[in-house]
């Protein structure tokens, strides 16, 4: 038995997505067979499972295509500048600690322009949940050479093939800091969504790398066909190793694609240690920021 | 899967709670005029339910049409993995054929 | 007496919060005396990079926030410290940053941010000598401009200029008060000078300095459209966390806040800008003058170079000119209707400034050449020589 559902009908139906995407912004931009929809799919399945308060989640996104999430999620959220994503949520983290702050950015956006803040907001295992999705290249300027475009790959700046040597995003995030890393694919819907339902109840720099389809620039630059052949590949070609060795996680073109959950550990989130410490130099002289912020109440 | 050596005569046995556990059976929901034609659904769902059409939505788009309708068993894949929210599946109601009728929601 | 731009814009104020107040009177560099106008105003959230002559603000702040209820964290670069403002503005909390003019050019895009989002905060440049690395330890006040113009695009700020530890304490507080008056980030253009001089501070109790606090709707979420501007021109505010799910972005948006990328919502949205402090400049404007009536000539100055003025405009007093001063302390908007009044009844305005020509230009443009306006550069690093400006009033009087 099927239904076709005409798009007006969509909320009467009750739309399993309707609680956290912004239906009067549907359908989306995103290209046929791009994968950014999938990953924003499992997030908001996760939402729904973890059961948080939903107006208690912030969603900060940077520029590019991924960077489109935070005008689709049906929550308080930011589409701020290129790179910043990670900076902008701390500020919003740390003026009201109760909030749940994901930032949601694409590969170039979050490593790129934004590494400096990306390294810094592990190191200090800032309480954010960050997803990003590596599509390999710059997608909405074009197609450009990206920190994590595979050797040899073509791109519209290197047209004659990538011969920069790319990030190894787990080994990044694990080395500086996170205290939960994590790498699936687009394809693996159920283990991401598995994964973003335990991050989401975690807490600290929790760093989930989505590789996803990118048809209209990656793929055809690099003659892949479009976004289900490179979905294929990755059911063809990848290796669920948690706990592995994040050194052994470098990407080749077409290589293998080891998955899994990689670092799952406690540690101080950067608030924790701020108040530990001064409770500690402070005693009694300590105001520490409440959860529900810094904003000041009317003293008429 | 061969038998254990010694038990070649021993009966086939059922699992104990085969009786207690049903299989979910699922409606499909297509929002035709959000397709992409993709083809993620037809090409990942595990029981074949859908295929690749002709026919056009608005955008020009061929969706995916539902040809095994009867062994969709709920299993909510091709929900997760539409990048455009254009599919979903709804929980029929036990007992039901899954070929008529409408389902109740999840 | 109420201070003007309260007044007149008829904003509900609270009292500070006395966990923040310094109640006393104190002897303090003009540095500490801002961070501690952030406090009283109730800022509780900083994020900064260290950055000569300005590191004293956030050192300040960060050893006595702590007992105050605030944050204050050293970010990574000042292109964090903006983006991580702009996010801790929308939490509802009141947020800050510090910087002098190399970390001032790398925030310009998300001033850019804070303007097109509308977000109310405060950046205070202690300005240096430029270009580029200058002199990292001595005065300048090349970034006048730049505090105008720096973010690309059209939108509009307010800038104030102290002259004194006691104004950098003063003037932090009204910095704070418009930001939640008017949506947009605010410039405290203090300089060296200002920011290194020790003098007497008087801070008064907390139930005697008037907040603006942040004012959220009282709107339901159903009903309330983040943009929809008041008929001042300045939309409700809300915040982070208390069931509005609103969006905000950076790209040009509509009523709703969202990406609305068409000629008219740029028309539209683009003008509101820069309206909402045209449509207001009469409340935000503030200068001091003197003497001005019947004056020959005027002398326009702002933050330290006013006092090293004052003894070049007495100077030439001496000797019988007739000379009136008006010191701007509200840079941004410009006060252009008093500068064109003036220009029909003076013979030049004279306006000194370490730099080569900055707010000169904002005089000659609006005196339109009805007086003269003679500016009196100086490359940076030092203050004026009072005599060279009495030279040149006298000579602009003749």
């Amino acid at each position: 038995m099927s239904t076709t559902i005409r798009v007006d009908e969509i909320e009467e139906r009750e739309h399993p997505i309707t609680p956290y995407i912004r239906m009067d912004r549907m359908p989306h931009i995103w290209c046929p067979t791009c994968g950014i929809g999938t990953v924003l799919k499992c997030y908001a399945t996760a939402l729904g499972r973890s059961k948080v308060d939903l107006d208690k989640v912030s969603v900060v996104s940077g520029i590019g295509c991924t960077g489109r999430v935070a005008g689709y999620v049906k929550m308080d959220s930011f589409h701020s500048t290129h790179g910043r994503a990670l900076p902008f949520a701390t500020g919003l983290k740390l003026g009201r600690p109760e909030l749940m702050v994901t930032v949601f950015s694409g590969d170039g956006d979050l490593i790129g322009i934004g590494g400096n803040h990306f390294i810094h907001a592990a190191r200090r295992n800032m309480d954010l949940l960050v997803i990003l999705v590596n599509n390999f290249i710059y997608g909405m300027t074009g197609g450009q050479n990206a920190p994590t475009t595979p050797l040899t790959a073509r791109s519209s700046t290197m047209p004659l093939g990538n011969f920069e040597r790319p990030f190894n995003l787990p080994h990044l995030a694990a080395t500086c800091g996170a205290s939960y890393v994590a790498r699936w694919t687009s394809m693996h819907t159920a283990q991401m969504t598995r994964t973003f339902t335990e991050a989401i109840k975690r807490k600290g720099f929790r760093f989930v790398e989505v590789i996803a389809p990118c048809s209209t620039l990656y793929a055809r630059l690099n003659k892949l066909g479009d976004g289900l052949d490179l979905m294929t590949y990755y059911r063809d070609n990848f290796e669920i190793k948690n706990q592995a060795d994040t050194r052994e996680l470098d990407l080749d073109f077409q290589s293998k694609i080891i998955c899994g959950k990689f670092v799952d550990v406690e540690r101080p989130t950067f608030l924790e240690a701020m108040e530990a410490h001064y409770r500690g130099a402070l005693g009694d002289r300590y105001v520490p920021m409440p959860p529900e912020g810094g904003m000041l109440h009317g003293q008429d | 899967m061969k038998p254990v050596e010694g038990t070649e005569s021993a009966p086939q046995r059922k699992p104990p709670d085969v009786e207690r556990i049903r299989v979910p059976r699922g409606e499909l929901c297509i929002i035709t005029d959000w397709c992409k034609g993709c083809g993620f659904c037809v090409e990942f769902c595990p029981r074949g339910v859908l295929a690749n059409s002709e026919a056009f939505n608005k955008k020009g788009y061929h969706p995916p049409k539902v040809v095994k309708s009867e062994v969709c068993n709920h299993c909510d894949l091709c929900e997760m993995i539409c990048p455009d929210f254009a599919i979903f599946t709804v929980q029929l109601a036990d007992g039901a054929s899954g070929e008529g009728g409408s389902g109740e929601a999840r | 007496m109420r201070a003007h731009y309260l007044e007149a814009s008829g904003a509900r104020t609270v009292k500070a919060d006395p966990r923040g107040v310094l109640t006393g009177t104190h002897y303090l560099d003009g540095d500490f005396a801002c961070g501690e106008g952030a406090m009283a105003a109730g800022c509780r959230f900083v994020a900064g990079y260290p950055i000569t002559p300005s590191t004293e603000v956030v050192e300040r702040i960060g050893r006595r926030f702590p007992t105050v209820g605030g944050i204050f964290i050293q970010m990574e670069d000042e292109l964090a410290s903006m983006a991580a403002i702009v996010g801790g503005s929308w939490s509802g909390t009141k947020s800050m940053t510090v910087t002098s003019g190399p970390g001032f050019s790398l925030m310009m895009e998300n001033i850019g941010l804070a303007a097109m989002m509308e977000t109310p905060c405060v950046i205070v440049d202690v300005q240096r000598a430029g270009p580029s690395t200058g002199l990292p330890t001595m005065v300048g006040q090349g970034d006048m401009m730049q505090a105008r113009w720096g973010s690309h695009g059209d939108y509009g700020v307010i800038a104030l200029s102290p002259r004194s530890p006691q104004e950098a304490f003063d003037l932090t507080i009204d910095a704070f008060n418009l930001a939640e008056l008017y949506r947009v980030p605010v410039l405290m253009m203090m300089d060296e000078c200002v920011g290194h001089m020790t003098e007497k501070v008087v801070i008064p109790p907390a139930d005697r300095i008037e907040v603006v606090p942040r004012r959220l709707t009282k709107q339901s979420p159903a009903e309330y459209l983040p943009y929809l501007p008041g008929a001042d021109l300045v939309p409700e505010m809300v915040r982070a966390g208390d069931g509005y799910r609103f969006h905000s972005t950076g790209l040009t948006h509509d009523e709703r806040g969202y990406p609305s990328m068409t000629i008219e919502t740029q028309e539209v949205l683009v003008r509101r800008l820069v309206d909402k402090l045209k449509r207001n400049v009469d409340r935000i404007i503030r200068i001091e003058e003197d003497q001005v009536e019947g004056a020959d000539v005027v002398v326009v100055s702002y933050g330290i170079t006013s006092r090293v003025a004052q003894l070049g405009v007495e100077l030439a007093r001496e000797q019988g000119a007739k000379v009136g001063t008006l010191r701007l302390v509200v840079c941004w908007p410009f006060p252009e209707a008093r500068i064109r009044e003036l220009a029909g009844k003076v013979k030049a305005f004279v306006v000194p400034e370490i730099n080569f020509g900055q707010m000169v230009l904002e005089v000659e443009r609006c005196a339109a050449g009805r007086a003269a306006a003679i500016g009196i550069p100086h490359a940076g690093g030092g203050v004026h020589d009072p005599e060279a400006i009495c030279r040149t009033i006298l000579g602009a009087a003749r």
